[in-house]
């Protein structure tokens, strides 16, 4: 323990003398994070003039009219020339911050005549992508394992910062978000963008970027949403156009597959052994966040799936609550979020495990008829 | 002088007070509310700042060690609440309590029985909002802010409580401002015009009229989002034709002259140890009136700047960029004024000086920070950031409450008739400056870096600073226990206090006899 004091306090000498990117705002990657950088800069510089000049009078005040120095104390008491001095230049270097910082706002605030739109949509506690004109949707949950959260495992490079399905958007290209959310409020952030837009349920917000390098950037949702705040990241792939647009016809295909994959399979019967494996998959990704590990929720926040009523007689509702939610609740619609033998095998699952042993089997063709009501 | 004390030494004899718990229950003196308020907001300050230390202690090293993020939430919930509901608050008025009857020449508070009633539902309220942490479910853990629709349908049922609470504090609040106001314009002495009251009692005039102003906007969107939660209305839902944003609204049209409402009164009390520590008379009192008023006045027209994320029309982040631009203007006149009093004075270092000046620094750096926080496309960037959260504790902590430490050294001489041990006093104040930087500091770099607030958990790259941010925050905390151990051990004795212990003090205050007699001022004294 103590030598990692030790080190954290060595470290932070370096740390303070370089790096940057570590310690200060981000420049980015676009024309408009650049311009806030050096809005930040020199605001932070005018800043420091100020501090020099009202701490040192300060200082010079401790340390040459201290009373132990014997220095009597003069009688003024005021001045109106000087007070109007000290109201009027403040409000000059106003004016002087106002100009710049005026004119990057109506930059950044104008997303007209964007090229390609995505609709960002938060819930507790994922990202949901959407890209306008073209069939290619998708959630993005965080990818970093529980085990490396809980220290059971080492830490990764991206610890926190990785998602299982990136949001792909092209370079040199104006990119407008729409962003809003499905349940409390979020905020969609990327530093290297400098976007940072609330997610309101029920509006609909706008943003946009233009980025000017390829690369991976990584930001993290900045509204307290409730429990696993901390654990819903955002993570941009920004790829040169043509690359972009290959990859996002090749999501098309595959989007296009995976629905006709999806009707084949609702003749299909998947084994016990098989839905209880996927289910449990799916549930430790889409579940457990609420309804924890072991199935027993947090008693009045999140309810207990562990030998409830629902889970252990009533099919019916058990599949409905699943694929439509629960209005008025946290307790999402995942019709839209997972595929058919997801959903069934997580029904399965939950109708099973934790000693429900309710031993009913769940398949895809019996969720697909609550799907289409 | 000496007739005022003799009246009162006679005053004393007759007077019969309850003794035992009934004295402190059914009392009506400023003095022991006073006191009971500095107490209650001190042990209030500790059960907010052992939170803090949870916090601190999970946020030690990356992963989750010692608490699980629904828990981290109710902590950074309820330490937000009680440290501005009741530690900052509760302390200033105890202070009002105190202070302004004696620098103003009155007897008492003008209405006594109502002074004793806003103190004691206090206790009721931080009891029904310290409960709620045990029931199933948890405390409030949606942020001291507690915004819709979190706060509503995604809460757990202690939201019922936490609202119910804070109703109550709100109720000891205006109860509390309504006192000083009328005290303050029926009750000053005779000769003591408005332009001749000590600072701290014109800045606590204005901070009520601000709490007056803003409680029961507090009160109402409390009441909206308990109507959202359990009686169907939709003022924040969408689905029902509300508006989650309008909370928002609502929220920091409170919260905003909320933020002054627990610094005007630190200005007051810096502008009252400056010159008594510089033995100088306060550079420009009149612009010091004019620049509080003038900050109170803004405070109502920049609200918007806490959300200019929420999707706001362009002019509407123009103006409350502009708006919230424009109080630095008044704030440095009163920082400029400190520093001009300061010059060619006579300066020496006690305790309470000490404290002051680490406030007019470490508060102007907060304001700098406040300042590049206005700037709107900036402020895209450090928004929810630790930028926010080194801010916001840089104008609480080291002004706020470093402004309230100068205060109780300052007068606790006149409090207990005691000296204080000013070694230990010193030993307080050096470890508290160390440690809130240490603490404060390396925060900025965080939120620049891109650390949200308000996670449980973060990535590898900020490892280094929140390990450092740790360690001064469990330096600070404990540095505080020295603070309660200077204060008990002048409270049991020490030197004795004469009248005016410090040389430089001006005010009627200090015309009193150490420690202050239990009744003050009874024939009023003449103000030339």
């Amino acid at each position: 323990m103590s030598t990692r004091l030790i080190t954290a306090l060595l470290a932070s000498i370096p740390l303070a003398a370089s790096a940057q990117s570590q310690l200060n705002l981000t420049q980015g990657v676009t024309e408009i994070s650049q311009r806030v950088y050096d809005l930040h800069m020199t605001i932070f510089y005018i800043c420091c003039v100020i501090g020099v000049i009202v701490f040192g009078a300060m200082f010079v005040s401790m340390i040459l009219h201290r009373k132990s120095k014997g220095h009597k104390p003069a009688t003024f008491h005021e001045n109106v020339k000087v007070e109007i001095l000290w109201t009027v230049i403040p409000f000059l270097i106003l004016v002087g911050m106002a100009i710049p910082a005026t004119k990057t706002l109506f930059a950044m605030e104008d997303a007209s005549e964007a090229e390609v739109t995505v609709l960002v949509t938060g819930s507790q506690w994922k990202w949901h992508y959407k890209y306008f004109d073209r069939d290619v949707e998708f959630f993005s949950l965080l990818a970093t394992r529980q085990d490396q959260i809980n220290n059971r495992l080492d830490k990764g490079e991206n610890y926190l910062l990785e998602v299982d399905r990136p949001l792909v958007i092209p370079t040199d290209t104006k990119v407008r978000f729409l962003v809003t959310s499905d349940d409390v409020i979020h905020s969609w952030w990327v530093p290297d963008f400098a976007v940072k837009k609330d997610a309101n349920p029920g509006f609909i917000n706008e943003a946009w970027t233009k980025v000017d390098k390829p690369g991976i950037y990584r930001g993290q949702c900045a509204e307290l949403c409730g429990k696993d705040h901390g654990f819903m990241p955002v993570v941009v792939i920004a790829k040169e156009p043509a690359e972009y647009e290959a990859w996002i016809s090749e999501q098309e295909a595959i989007a296009k597959a995976e629905k006709e994959e999806e009707q084949r399979l609702l003749s299909m019967s998947m084994s016990k052994e098989e839905l209880m494996e996927l289910g449990e998959r799916i549930y430790l990704g889409s579940c457990a966040a609420c309804h924890q590990a072991n199935g027993e929720g947090i008693p009045g926040v999140f309810p207990s799936l562990k030998g409830t009523e629902m889970v252990m007689n009533d099919k019916a509702g058990h599949i409905d609550i699943v694929v439509n939610g629960k209005a008025g609740t946290a307790m999402q619609a995942f019709g839209n979020q997972l595929s058919l033998r997801e959903l069934a095998a997580v029904i399965t699952y939950e109708r099973n495990a934790w000693g429900n042993d309710t031993g009913d089997l769940i398949q895809a063709a019996d969720v697909n008829d609550y799907l289409n009501n | 002088m000496s007739t005022v004390a003799g009246e009162m030494d006679h005053h004393d004899h007759h007077h019969h007070a309850p003794s035992g718990i009934t004295r402190w229950l059914f009392t009506t003196n400023h003095k022991d509310i006073g006191s009971m308020y500095l107490w209650f907001s001190f042990i209030m300050f500790l059960v907010g700042g052992s939170m803090a230390m949870v916090i601190r202690a999970e946020l030690f090293q990356p992963g989750l060690q010692l608490v699980d993020p629904h828990f981290f939430n109710q902590m950074t919930t309820v330490h937000g609440l009680i440290m501005v509901f009741g530690a900052v608050m509760p302390a200033f008025t105890g202070l009002a309590n105190w202070m302004v009857p004696m620098m103003i020449g009155a007897p008492d508070m003008a209405l006594p029985r109502m002074n004793n009633w806003s103190f004691w539902i206090l206790p009721f309220a931080f009891a029904i909002l310290l409960a709620s942490l045990f029931m199933e479910g948890g405390g409030p853990a949606f942020g001291w802010t507690f915004y819709a629709p979190l706060s509503t349908t995604y809460s757990s049922d202690s939201t019922a409580l936490f609202v119910f609470s804070v109703h109550i504090m709100g109720i000891s609040s205006i109860m509390g401002a309504i006192n000083v106001i009328v005290t303050i314009m029926n009750m000053r002495a005779p000769g003591m015009t408005y332009m001749k009251m000590p600072l701290f009692v014109w800045t606590w005039f204005i901070t009520a009229f601000l709490l007056i102003a803003v409680m029961p906007v507090l009160a109402g969107a409390v009441t909206m989002v308990l109507t959202d939660k359990y009686f169907g209305t939709s003022f924040f839902d969408a689905a029902g034709g509300g508006d989650p944003v309008l909370f928002q609204h609502i929220f920091w049209f409170f919260g905003h002259p909320e933020v002054y409402i627990m610094i005007l009164p630190s200005f007051g009390i810096i502008s009252a140890i400056i010159p008594a520590f510089s033995r100088k008379k306060l550079f420009g009192y009149s612009s010091m009136v004019y620049a509080t008023a003038a900050i109170a006045g803004l405070s109502f027209i920049v609200w918007a700047h806490h959300m200019f994320t929420t999707g706001m029309p362009v002019a509407a982040e123009i103006f409350f960029m502009y708006a919230t631009m424009l109080i630095s203007v008044p704030t440095g006149v009163k920082v400029f004024n400190w520093v001009a009093t300061m010059w060619r004075g006579s300066i020496s270092f006690e305790t309470p000086m000490l404290f002051a000046l680490a406030f007019v620094i470490l508060f102007t750096i907060g304001g700098f920070s406040g300042l590049m926080l206005a700037i709107t496309p900036v402020d895209f960037q450090y928004h929810d950031t630790y930028f926010v959260v080194a801010h916001f504790h840089y104008v609480l902590v080291s002004g706020a409450i470093f402004s309230i430490m100068a205060a109780a050294y300052y007068w606790l001489p006149k409090w207990t008739g005691y000296m204080y041990d000013e070694t230990l006093a010193k030993w307080h104040f050096w470890c508290s400056l160390i440690s809130v930087n240490v603490l404060f500091f390396p925060m900025h770099f965080a939120g620049l870096a891109g650390m949200p607030r308000r996670i449980p958990d973060y990535s590898l790259q900020f490892a280094d600073i929140n390990q450092i941010v740790s360690i001064g925050g469990f330096a600070f905390g404990l540095s505080q226990l020295i603070f309660l151990w200077v204060v008990i051990k002048c409270v049991r004795g020490g030197e004795k206090a004469p009248a005016k212990p410090w040389e430089g003090a001006e005010g009627l205050e200090w015309t009193v006899p150490s420690p202050a007699p239990y009744h003050t001022f009874e024939t009023p004294p003449e103000v030339k």
